[in-house]
């Protein structure tokens, strides 16, 4: 190969315009300009636009393809495009932009480093126009072009032009765009497509080809964090154990130590393979096959990363989905979540809202439908492990396949871990489940100390730590204990763990990573409460016996009251309360205490209490009873 | 090096080509024997090194192949150590599957695609991967890089899944299959600018040769048992090339001195027409391709 095609570089664009934008004229434009229309095809469209009895040679009959299309004057599905120029070879996603082809739009963004977007100079900035960027924007194209078209049917007057750069700019700064260009073009006259046009001298600017050949490329990409999605596991013989896969973000070297997700078992890099011989290292887009140092079970799904550098894990993820299907979405019903190369069940959980593509606004809904864009929280029967779409393109990405039919129905892009509706209504808050360590804190002393708190309070602090299965009444207990000890002047805290799942644990999912946490974020909550005096309730299922030896741990001996509220599984199964079991039956919900997860029942409780033989009432009095006897609530 | 497109369409390929060894269980590879599928056959090697290809090559062979065709298909097989079926036209007419056209300009370009569904069909092939590339006709500019066929092996335009991502869905029912085109994105600069930089050996059809021709509606076909002249054409020896290589009675050759691979880059660099413009099955009508397509022609 000669030097002069090495340098030759390939920028992925789409463009977006609707019916009348002069969008397939503008990209025939850019087509015959740069001499890539060859003479049979030019030829056919001249015979075309003689048949329709057009006077001028239509040239944005280059690009309708299908006969339907031709026939009706409009494009209906994403269609590919290839054109070359010395310094850049192009491929353009040609996507309708019709209201209802979000769809095309959003499939043609989802591979784009640029996109164009042309408004008609006669119309100004069009609702449709927002729209585009929008989707643009929400796909993380990170170069938008503003091609303001038809500047013939304005004599390419500058104030017209400027008018709808101070419009648009506008709009683009609610978006968070990284970069808006604006160019005054005429696709018909040619004006400032490929040659400078001589009729707007008010305009020193690059011509849109100019552009599109100097924007810089590679900024969709990922270059620091090594994801390394499994494709497929070669083994031709005993000797050679290869794990083939591209590259979709960072760059690896032989010799790095790594960790295979889900497994969490380490390694090293023993060589990079190609065809061509082997690597030192390879590069974000490579495909290559990795072998390591030590024999791992490895299959398609898994994802190989550097140990210093690990991806999110969840099973209950937040994203951005768009629906693609006539079919619309089943609320919590089951989809299969194509994401990398991972292929698992999941059902969207929630729908926290759906938004309108032209104001942006966010309104109630109950579905999603075709062209649709809304907020869900996804649910997976095994942990994804991800990073935001935000910050990679790769990772944060997937769709959802309908098992019925096989078709693929929506596409999503991950915003980070599942959050509770209420703060989600608020605003955009980052998701990032960051967690610094806090190094260098020196625990604060309390200037009061816990027997002066007691001695004000008149009784002594406890945590009382509810254990028992979902539905069991833990809570229904505790809460009505509690405004016994309110009534009696009691110093209490009430924690439960829905509550703490909507605020102080809402990056938590459901397994048992995550379960761990949450206990122990609870545990030290009750023993912060529990240092200021109070009788603190704590209602967690806590399914397993070393979370909660933990609990107990962070208390003096003597103020931790482990208490099982122990009910029979059929009879929760019976109450239901929150509609779970059904859902966890159904195989919906997965890790579910009791159905699909265990419950290691207390061995030491100190009150075991039984709420399908007992009433409430007996209960309490049975608790309030083992208080005064520990001398927690001082005798009458 | 990291943006150098060959590279990028390269690992494109590769990475379309591993998504079907792990999706699908019985995927088949169409080798006609042209640069497109020598190509694919070069990719596949490269995508599974060092194991073998996971890939059994289908060849539907019309029976009007280029002899030269064959004998590089042999000799490649047998290189790469590929396993190859063939299936012939010819028996689809003797079992009364197709009916042949008659005449001087008949064509049994229309006919392969019943050997080949039939042969889909024999093989339980759930995938086909193909050369076809999206800027060599209109029809295929909205292709997708998995498409989707139906238990009839037809493709319905209006229904073929959304493309998002590298993420590609080859979910189906028994019996449907998928026709899978890992270089959807090159252009034919492109696939030669590769063959050169890869030092791709190809049937000698592609070179500069002298030949007998003749002139049939400006097309260039070569003379042979099944073209020969008609009326007033007249047999010419010229110096030609093929720029596809086809079924002898509609692949068209071009005038070309081009001897070489390098001559070649040169020579399409500056092409004013398509290679499939010098193809006599694309020009009877305007939407031929799409009719084509819709019927499970590759």
């Amino acid at each position: 190969m000669t030097d002069k095609t090495q340098q030759i570089e390939l920028l992925r664009f789409t463009t977006a315009g609707s019916v009348d934008d002069g969008k397939s004229t503008l990209i025939g434009r850019m087509l015959y300009d740069s001499k890539s229309i060859f003479e049979d095809q030019m030829e056919a469209v001249e015979r075309a636009s003689e048949n329709r009895g057009d006077e001028e040679v239509d040239l944005a009959l280059l690009t309708d393809g299908l006969r339907a299309e031709r026939e009706q004057k409009i494009t209906i599905d994403v269609a590919y495009r290839y054109f070359a120029t010395p310094k850049r070879k192009f491929i353009i996603a040609d996507t309708p932009g019709h209201i209802q082809y979000t769809r095309n739009m959003v499939t043609g963004a989802s591979t784009a480093e640029l996109a164009i977007i042309l408004i008609d100079a006669r119309k100004g900035v069009l609702t449709q126009s927002k729209r585009h960027g929008f989707l643009a924007t929400l796909l993380r194209i990170p170069h938008l072009v503003v091609a303001i078209n038809k500047m013939d049917l304005v004599d390419y007057a500058q104030d017209v032009y400027e008018q709808i750069v101070q419009d648009y700019t506008e709009f683009a700064h609610l978006l968070n765009v990284q970069d808006v260009t604006f160019i005054p073009v005429s696709a018909l006259r040619g004006d400032n497509v490929v040659e400078k046009s001589e009729k707007m001298p008010w305009y020193d600017g690059p011509t849109l080809l100019h552009h599109l050949e100097n924007v810089n490329v590679g900024a969709s990409l990922n270059n620091v964090d090594f994801r390394y999605p499994v494709q497929y596991v070669l083994r031709p013989n005993q000797n050679f154990r290869g794990y083939a896969g591209q590259i979709a973000s960072g760059r690896i070297a032989k010799g790095e130590e790594v960790v295979i997700l889900p497994s969490g078992l380490s390694s090293k890099v023993e060589s990079v393979v190609t065809s061509d011989g082997e690597l030192d290292a390879a590069n974000v887009g490579d495909s290559i096959v990795l072998t390591l140092e030590d024999e791992i079970d490895i299959s398609r799904g898994d994802m190989i990363v550097r140990t210093n550098n690990l991806p999110q894990k969840s099973n209950r993820v937040d994203a951005t989905l768009c629906w693609m299907s006539e079919e619309p979405m089943k609320p919590r019903g089951q989809y299969w979540v194509q994401h990398t190369t991972r292929l698992v069940s999941g059902f969207i959980s929630e729908l926290n809202y759906k938004i309108d593509v032209d104001t942006m606004h966010r309104e109630d809904a109950e579905s999603l439908k075709l062209n649709e864009i809304g907020r869900i929280q996804l649910t997976t029967t095994q942990p994804l492990y991800y990073d935001r779409y935000q910050i990679n393109r790769a990772t944060g990405s997937f769709i959802l396949i309908d098992p019925a039919t096989n078709n693929t129905v929506a596409a999503g892009m991950i915003r980070g871990k599942s959050r509770n509706v209420d703060q989600l209504r608020e605003g955009e808050v980052d998701t990032s489940p960051s967690r610094p360590k806090s190094s260098n804190v020196v625990w604060e002393q309390e200037g009061i100390s816990l027997a002066q708190r007691e001695e004000r309070n008149g009784h002594k602090a406890a945590v009382l730590w509810f254990t028992g299965l979902s539905g069991s009444g833990k809570s229904t207990i505790a809460k009505k204990l509690e405004q016994r000890l309110f009534a009696d002047g009691v110093h209490t805290t009430y924690l439960d763990g829905d509550n703490l799942r909507h605020g102080l644990n809402g990056d938590l999912g459901f397994s048992s990573a995550d379960r761990q946490e949450n206990i122990r974020r609870a545990s030290e909550l009750a023993k912060l409460s529990f240092a200021h005096g109070n009788v603190t309730l704590a209602c967690f299922i806590s399914p397993f016996t070393a979370d909660r030896r933990f609990a107990r741990g962070l208390v003096p001996d003597g103020r931790f009251l482990e208490i099982y509220v122990k009910c029979d599984l059929d009879v929760v199964k019976r109450r239901d309360t929150k509609g779970f079991y059904a859902k966890a039956i159904a195989g919906e919900i997965a890790d579910f205490t009791g159905i699909s997860s265990p419950y290691e029942e207390p061995e030491n409780a100190e009150l075991v209490v039984e709420t399908d033989i007992q009433s409430v009432d007996e209960i309490v009095e049975q608790i309030l009873a083992a208080l005064y006897e520990r001398g927690i609530l001082p005798n009458k | 090096m990291l943006y150098n497109h060959l590279k990028i369409l390269e690992s494109e390929a590769i990475y379309v080509m591993r998504e079907v060894a792990a999706q699908f269980e019985r995927p088949y590879l169409l080798f006609s024997g042209g640069k497109d599928s020598i190509i694919l056959a070069h990719l596949a090697r490269k995508a599974f090194h060092p194991a073998p290809i996971p890939f059994t090559f289908l060849h539907v062979d019309t029976g009007h192949n280029f002899p030269e065709t064959l004998e590089f298909r042999d000799a490649l097989m047998e290189k790469i150590g590929a396993r190859l079926v063939v299936r012939y036209v010819q028996d689809s007419i003797d079992q009364g599957r197709v009916v042949e056209e008659t005449g001087p300009y008949a064509s049994r370009n229309g006919l392969q695609t019943v050997t080949l569904l039939d042969a889909l069909a024999e093989f339980k092939v759930d995938a086909a991967i193909g050369g076809a590339r999206r800027d060599e006709e209109k029809a295929r500019a909205k292709e997708r890089f998995f498409s989707h066929r139906d238990e009839f092996g037809q493709w319905d335009p209006k229904n073929q899944r959304p493309e998002l991502w590298n993420l590609y869905n080859g979910r189906k029912k028994p019996n449907e299959n998928f026709r899978v085109f890992p270089i959807s994105n090159w252009t034919e600069l492109d696939v030669w600018q590769y063959l050169q930089l890869e030092q791709i050996e190809l049937p000698s059809l592609y070179f500069s040769h002298e030949r007998d021709i003749i002139n049939r509606d400006g097309v260039l076909l070569a003379t042979s048992d099944v073209v020969y002249p008609v009326g007033n054409e007249q047999v010419e020896r010229r110096i030609i090339r093929f720029r596809t290589i086809g079924d002898m009675t509609c692949t068209g050759a071009v005038e070309s001195a081009a001897g070489t691979i390098d001559d070649i880059v040169a020579e399409v660099a500056s092409a004013r027409v398509t290679e499939r413009g010098a193809r006599a099955d694309d020009k009877r009508s305007e939407a031929a391709m799409e009719d084509r397509k819709k019927a499970g022609y590759f």
